[in-house]
């Protein structure tokens, strides 16, 4: 097996090199996914940047991509990952960053392979575009903590073996100080997840209902009173969050409309062709915008537009399925199924235009509300001074709920 | 279709840095201000030195005396020059005749050369507002070597000493060169005060042949087009000095006990418009790597930038007038210099709608 002790520098062809002996000595079509996995976990080849024996070689990030690529190149990418975005993408990095050895050792190769769903319990019913107001009660008993709250839009919460999880334990000084961040089993006593509907008729996500729930010490990430920092880690991944390919053009929610377009002239009227021309060229130079992130990133130099790419995408979603209901007229009035489920995976392009026209407007509410958003953009990235305070110096306990 | 290298290279940005330390020591917003109340508005010392830089000859040939690159690295210059909205001859030389000449070929090599050193500056005789896909003009007509015929509107003619001069020759369209001296310029009153229009009219004006039939439509159109990506940088440029300006002033500016831009709903138009400005950056970078390669690609990312780019840069403009309150509209300050030209920029070589028209045709999305 390919060893990471060979001292040839860790380098782009160094790299492809590994991928590449990797993949002679375990065939991906005849060796199961998650052994696969696991075997390319023990190589480094997980994500380079980790440490050695943390599924990395410490290597740059910046290189990550080519491994990807490499292994797609070869026919050896893994396939069906959707579910695990939050663990990858989110609960990975703050293991990393803040995990004791062993929770590194416990957790991070089973997430890695997919064994393991993720989900994040962080938002509150009154904890939403500011989290650090959460109440969710950890108190401690021996060793172990004794969790008492609720969680809002979980998604994966009915698939998942653990959450990362935000809770108050200090209500006595001010928000951000008394907060510590925990790895929550699923599967423990008094952890209770409920589908919530949403506007689209169906649940994506859960409310998660805790009540009394022992969480040992052993599963709390970062130190007590610090899971502020440990959150701002987890959310900071969250945004730099980006496919390693570029989308093609039309290859968005403007390509159904603009299909639509050319394959119905009956639904043409000038005002639209007018409407959809102008969203065609936004679509395009948010795409691009996109692809010059994603170059950025490639060479190891990430922009901070990565913030906006998100709130432009939202903003475009929403316009072009607007005008895609009003598009098909008549057979906008209908919608295809209100049923109360769960959605098997996100396939938002095979849905209706209703569908496509309700489930955008989440998108400027999650992961960030754009009013949140244009904030961060106006202070972190153009330096305006930011809002004034009401509640900084005052304990959490004494703030207006 | 594989994706343009949309990033600067460490050369793009040394170039930028030249352009922008010349352009911040010969031409400070005070200066322009103040040439602009002159006769002399293009400032024809300052062409000089960008040429000394190597800034006016960037996409030509190095066996005429250019630098052998391309489009990419004159789109950091004209991007520099709209930042400064500086008042030289490079759009109508640098850029438009430059690109006709590049794409005809033959005979316009020497104004090439004089364009790349700078000993010469030329002019593309079409009215300022032609978008790319306009039928080839016909409002010069050319009969025995001689032209006949009026155009309006012309950039950079006045500083012109060449002028190419598109007509309807015998053979049908040509592409002529006529001496500047040749043609009776009247200066126009422009909009944009920094970028001086003149009227062209010939009567029997001595022409040279330079392109004729397709050839010369070709080069025409390739002008026109790469025009369309060149002015798209330079209008990412005013939108950059309207956004950058407009931040600074409203962390200084205090009112109500506090700074103007601690203000949420000021906030967040400067948010929108920083999304708007790094999107433009993505669309300019796109159309520079394709221009003057003549391929529908070319004409869909020229046509795609002033598209997009148009409106951010006018938008910008606006925003920096609006949000500097009164000082913004005063003679004084230069929001006016950038707004002026922002909104010229927006008509010309085609306006955002036409561009959108041209964009239908090329994606296959027919009007109803």
């Amino acid at each position: 097996m390919t060893t990471v002790t060979d001292g040839a520098a860790l380098d782009a062809a160094e790299l492809r090199r590994r991928v590449a002996g990797f993949v002679a000595e375990h065939d991906p079509a005849a060796t199961p996914q998650q052994e696969f996995l696991a075997a390319r976990f023990d190589a480094g080849l997980a994500w380079v940047h980790f440490p050695e024996g943390a599924g990395g070689l410490g290597a740059p990030r910046s290189l990550q991509p080519v491994v990807d690529e490499e292994f797609e190149r070869l026919g050896a990418a893994p396939t069906g990952r959707e579910g695990l975005v939050i663990g990858l993408g989110m609960a990975a990095p703050t293991i990393l960053a803040f995990g004791t050895p062993e929770q590194r050792e416990r957790f991070l190769k089973p997430l890695y392979t997919g064994e393991e769903v993720w989900c994040q319990l962080f938002s509150e019913p009154g904890a939403g575009s500011d989290l650090a107001a959460l109440g969710t009660r950890a108190v401690p008993d021996g060793d172990s903590w004794v969790v008492n709250g609720q969680k809002v839009w979980t998604s994966l919460a009915h698939e998942a073996r653990w959450g990362i999880l935000v809770t108050r334990t200090d209500p006595d000084v001010p928000k951000h100080k008394g907060m510590t961040y925990f790895i929550c089993d699923m599967h423990a006593e008094g952890v209770e997840v409920r589908p919530l509907r949403q506007i689209t008729g169906e649940a994506e996500f859960n409310e998660v209902y805790l009540t009394d729930v022992r969480i040992p010490d052993a599963h709390r990430l970062g130190a007590a009173g610090e899971g502020w920092k440990v959150a701002q880690t987890t959310l900071m991944n969250e945004r730099v969050a980006i496919g390693g390919h570029a989308d093609p053009r039309e290859g968005g929610l403007i390509g159904v409309v603009a299909d639509i377009w050319r394959d119905r002239p009956e639904l043409r009227t000038p005002g639209s062709h007018d409407a959809l021309l102008r969203l065609w060229v936004e679509a395009e130079a948010a795409r691009l915008t996109k692809e010059r992130l994603r170059q950025q990133l490639a060479i190891g130099q990430p922009g901070p537009e990565g913030s906006a790419a998100k709130y432009a995408f939202s903003r475009l979603n929403q316009e072009i399925s607007g005008l895609e209901v009003e598009l098909l007229g008549q057979e906008g009035l209908t919608y295809d199924d209100w049923t109360f489920r769960r959605p098997e995976g996100v396939n938002f392009t095979k849905r209706g235009a209703g569908f496509h026209y309700l489930r955008s407007k989440g998108n400027s509410i999650e992961g960030g509300t754009t009013e949140i958003l244009r904030n961060i953009i106006a202070e972190r990235i153009l330096g305006l001074p930011g809002e004034i305070r009401v509640d900084k110096d005052v304990a959490w306990k004494d703030l207006p709920k | 279709m594989s994706e343009a290298d949309l990033l600067y290279t460490e050369i793009e940005e040394e170039l930028r840095a030249s352009v922008r330390a010349l352009l911040a020591d010969r031409c400070p917003a005070e200066s322009v201000l103040a040439r602009v109340e002159t006769d002399e508005v293009a400032d024809l010392e300052l062409a000089k030195e960008l040429a000394g830089l190597g800034a006016t000859g960037l996409p030509v040939p190095e066996e005429l005396g250019g630098a052998g690159a391309s489009w990419r690295e004159a789109s950091v210059v004209a991007e520099e020059l709209g930042r400064a909205a500086a008042p030289v001859p490079f759009l109508g030389g640098a850029v438009l005749s430059a690109a006709a000449l590049l794409e005809a070929g033959g005979a316009g090599g020497e104004v090439l050369s004089g364009i790349a050193d700078g000993t010469s500056i030329a002019a593309l005789a079409v009215p300022l507002g032609t978008p790319p896909g306009a039928g080839y003009p016909s409002a010069v007509r050319a009969e025995g070597g001689l032209l006949t015929g009026a155009v309006p509107g012309v950039v950079d003619a006045l500083a012109a000493d060449v002028l190419l001069v598109p007509a309807a020759g015998p053979d049908g369209p040509a592409l002529y060169r006529v001496e500047a001296a040749d043609a009776a310029r009247t200066a126009v009153v422009s909009l944009d005060l920094t970028r001086p229009l003149a009227d062209l009219a010939l009567d029997g004006a001595p022409g040279t042949l330079l392109a004729s039939g397709a050839d010369a439509e070709r080069a025409l159109r390739t002008a026109l087009s790469t025009g369309a990506a060149l002015l798209a940088a330079e209008q990412l440029g005013v939108a950059e000095w309207a956004l950058s300006t407009t931040v600074d002033y409203l962390k200084t500016r205090t009112q109500f006990g506090r700074p103007v831009g601690s203000f949420q709903a000021l906030k967040h138009r400067l948010a929108d418009l920083w999304v708007s400005v790094s999107q433009a950056r993505a669309v300019v970078r796109a159309a520079a790597s394709t221009a003057g390669t003549g391929g529908a690609e070319a004409e869909l990312n020229a046509s795609l930038a002033q598209a997009f780019v148009s409106g951010v840069a006018v938008k910008a403009a606006e925003e920096a007038v609006q949000l500097h309150g009164g000082i913004g509209f005063t003679w004084e300050h230069p929001a006016h210099l950038y707004l002026k030209r922002a909104k010229s920029d927006a008509i010309a070589l085609g306006t955002a709608d036409r561009h959108r028209l041209a964009l239908a045709a090329l994606v296959d999305l027919a009007p109803a």
